[in-house]
């Protein structure tokens, strides 16, 4: 028995995200007395995959065959359930972020395993395995039983706390049998967004809605998220708009976030805008109308004119950070 | 060309969600059914490619799993221009008897694009897509944000973290779309009301598959602590507040 982890990288490095992965595992094997092995798909050095040890993981499966060079689910499904059923993992993991939704689902089927997606909390039990799932947007959670002999477990970002257990890992080659296997779709063309703090790695995020008026507005909105080394987010009209880039827009068709901490300026609070981040630890709503529904969702609030109150926000702020 | 786009019936996305049956089951009453708002965007953008001259798509399907008290979903489907519907006479489950039963309507006919949306508002799974591609062994291609199609040649944008690819993909395929695959939902109008009522609804018989999992209770999210309020004037208590008190910053 184990538990198997699928530890994505980004061009051969791990993040925190990661490292969220096998602190759930270690903690859940530890329930379960038995080993977690993490396993990487893609080219990695050594010394990058020793990271993972940090986190109390020790022993460290890699497929670095140039099949799996471009990330095909068809590929990545195989690799993964193969090297599950050779591990013998009774459970696998992996992030609930756009990688592990384009695999779980395949590996699923490919396994007849349970799959349980979006997990923000540990089991309820383990036998029977009981799990809360995130469900109707983030107004419930449905308390789902997987009872396959194999599961599945994707988690979401940012709800589980790295615990550091320094241990040696030993790194292998998961030698699996994908040779000949080609992707079958053709990449024309890759962007990437280099040097930015991605909204969903956020751990602190500031939020803009309507009620900034207008694109020129941002800038107190950017300076408080550089200040904390945040990301800035937006609501759904916002985007729209074009006031801001659509990759910021949060929310029920937008992206689902849980930061530690969400300010949402100038935002109504509506039930889609909630459902993308009510996962949030803190939620801080500056809005001029004391009414509105983000203040239910909020634990601190100011009721006022955010033109006002930004500035102040910003020097006090700084002034907070150089004391 | 010919696609099929996966509807699901989910409850509107503003209402406000009761469970009986000591929170074993969703309390139906009153709840306003829709459909989901991903599928209806893919539906959108498959019509715009029919529309397109040159792209080679000749008919867009729907297929929906679910008993006869859904119909009025797939007629609004139908109202918004879909040609034909199929729907798997049976309960949905879980995603993956949902997608194992799509894969019977899928191999009951020709289809060369099948897509879903990235997820379902009611139960959030993000599976039926990737489950159904796996059914059927075919490519699928998931967080799809601009899908276009060439002298049949399916063209797509996949949206990665903090990024994106622009892919070729051959056919069959499914696709899992999100944001940006169609700007606004098209809105049936009378017309398209009028000739739904004769659109035909094939049913198909389904699959012989359990589900995998089993949701035993709701449980409503915690309540958070009610809001603090901080003087307008005084911002800086604020900071005070998240630095000393949460210990957030
Ligand atoms: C199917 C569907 C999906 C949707 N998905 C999403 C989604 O993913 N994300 C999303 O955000 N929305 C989504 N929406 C839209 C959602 O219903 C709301 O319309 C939207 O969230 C409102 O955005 P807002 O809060 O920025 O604007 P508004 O609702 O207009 O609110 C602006 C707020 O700013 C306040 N305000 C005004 N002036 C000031 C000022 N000077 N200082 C301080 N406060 C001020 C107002 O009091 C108000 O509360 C969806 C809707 C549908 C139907």
């Amino acid at each position: 028995m184990s538990v198997l982890v699928y530890t994505e990288n980004w061009d051969g490095e791990f993040k925190k995200l990661s490292f969220e992965l096998i602190s759930f595992a270690v903690k859940l094997a530890e329930e379960m007395q038995t080993e977690v092995v993490a396993l990487s798909v893609g080219k990695t050095k050594d010394e990058e995959l020793k990271k993972l040890s940090q986190y109390g993981v020790k022993r460290i499966l890699k497929v670095e065959n140039e099949e799996v060079d471009q990330f095909d689910p068809q590929i990545y499904a195989k690799v993964l359930s193969e090297v599950a059923a050779r591990e013998q993992a009774s459970l696998v993991v992996m992030a609930d972020n756009n990688t592990g939704k384009a695999l779980a689902p395949r590996l699923s089927v490919r396994m007849k395993a349970a799959l349980a997606s979006g997990v923000s909390s540990m089991p309820d039990s383990l036998s029977p395995f009981v799990i809360k799932t995130r469900a109707f947007s983030g107004n419930a959670f449905a308390v789902t039983e997987l009872p396959t002999e194999v599961k599945i477990v994707t988690i979401a970002q940012n709800s589980f706390d790295l615990v550091e257990k320094p241990s040696e890992a030993v790194i292998e080659d998961a030698g699996v049998d994908i040779s000949g296997m080609k992707p079958k779709t053709v990449v024309k063309e890759v962007e990437k967004q280099t040097d930015q703090l991605l909204l969903t790695d956020a751990e602190i995020v500031v939020s803009g809605g309507r009620g900034m008026r207008s694109a020129e507005n941002w800038a107190p909105i950017e300076e408080l998220a550089s200040l904390m080394n945040g990301a800035t987010a937006c609501s759904r009209p916002v985007s729209d708009e074009g006031w801001r880039p659509h990759e910021e827009h949060t929310g029920q068709t937008g992206k689902v976030i849980s930061p530690n901490v969400y300010f949402a300026i100038g935002i109504s609070g509506a039930t889609q805008h909630l459902a993308g981040v009510s996962g949030s630890k803190y939620i801080i709503a500056i809005n001029n109308d004391k009414e509105a529904p983000i203040f239910d969702a909020a634990q601190y609030g100011i009721v006022g004119d955010a033109a006002k109150i930004l500035p102040k926000l910003v020097d006090a702020l700084k002034k907070a950070k150089s004391a | 060309m010919n696609i099929l786009v996966c509807i699901s019936h989910v409850p509107d996305t503003t209402t406000k969600i009761k469970f009986s049956e000591n929170n074993t089951r969703l309390d139906t009453a009153g709840i306003q059914w829709v459909i989901n708002p991903w599928d209806e965007l893919s539906l959108t953008r498959a019509l715009e490619l029919k529309e397109k001259s040159g792209s080679g798509v000749q008919k867009v399907s729907i297929a929906h799993v679910g008993p006869a008290s859904t119909e009025p979903t797939i007629r609004k489907a139908l109202a918004i221009g879909a040609d034909d519907a199929y729907r798997v006479d049976t309960e949905a489950r879980d995603a993956y008897q949902v997608a194992a039963n799509l894969a019977e309507v899928v191999k009951s006919g020709s289809f060369d694009m099948i897509l879903c949306g990235i997820e379902s508002s009611d139960y959030n799974g993000s599976s039926v897509g990737g489950m159904l591609a796996e059914f059927l062994d075919y490519v699928s291609v998931s967080g799809i944000s601009h899908l276009d199609v060439e002298n049949g040649e399916v063209h797509t944008t996949r949206e990665l973290d903090g990024g994106c690819e622009k892919l070729i993909v051959p056919a069959p395929f499914v696709g899992i779309v999100q944001k940006g695959i169609a700007k606004e939902p098209r809105i049936a109008a009378m017309r398209g009301i009028m000739m739904a009522r004769k659109k035909p609804i094939q049913l198909v018989d389904a699959a012989d598959k359990e589900p995998l999992t089993v949701i035993k209770e709701f449980e409503p999210p915690k309540p958070r602590p009610a809001c603090k309020f901080v003087d307008p004037e005084n911002p800086e208590e604020l900071i005070e507040l998240l630095q000393n008190e949460a210990k957030v910053i």
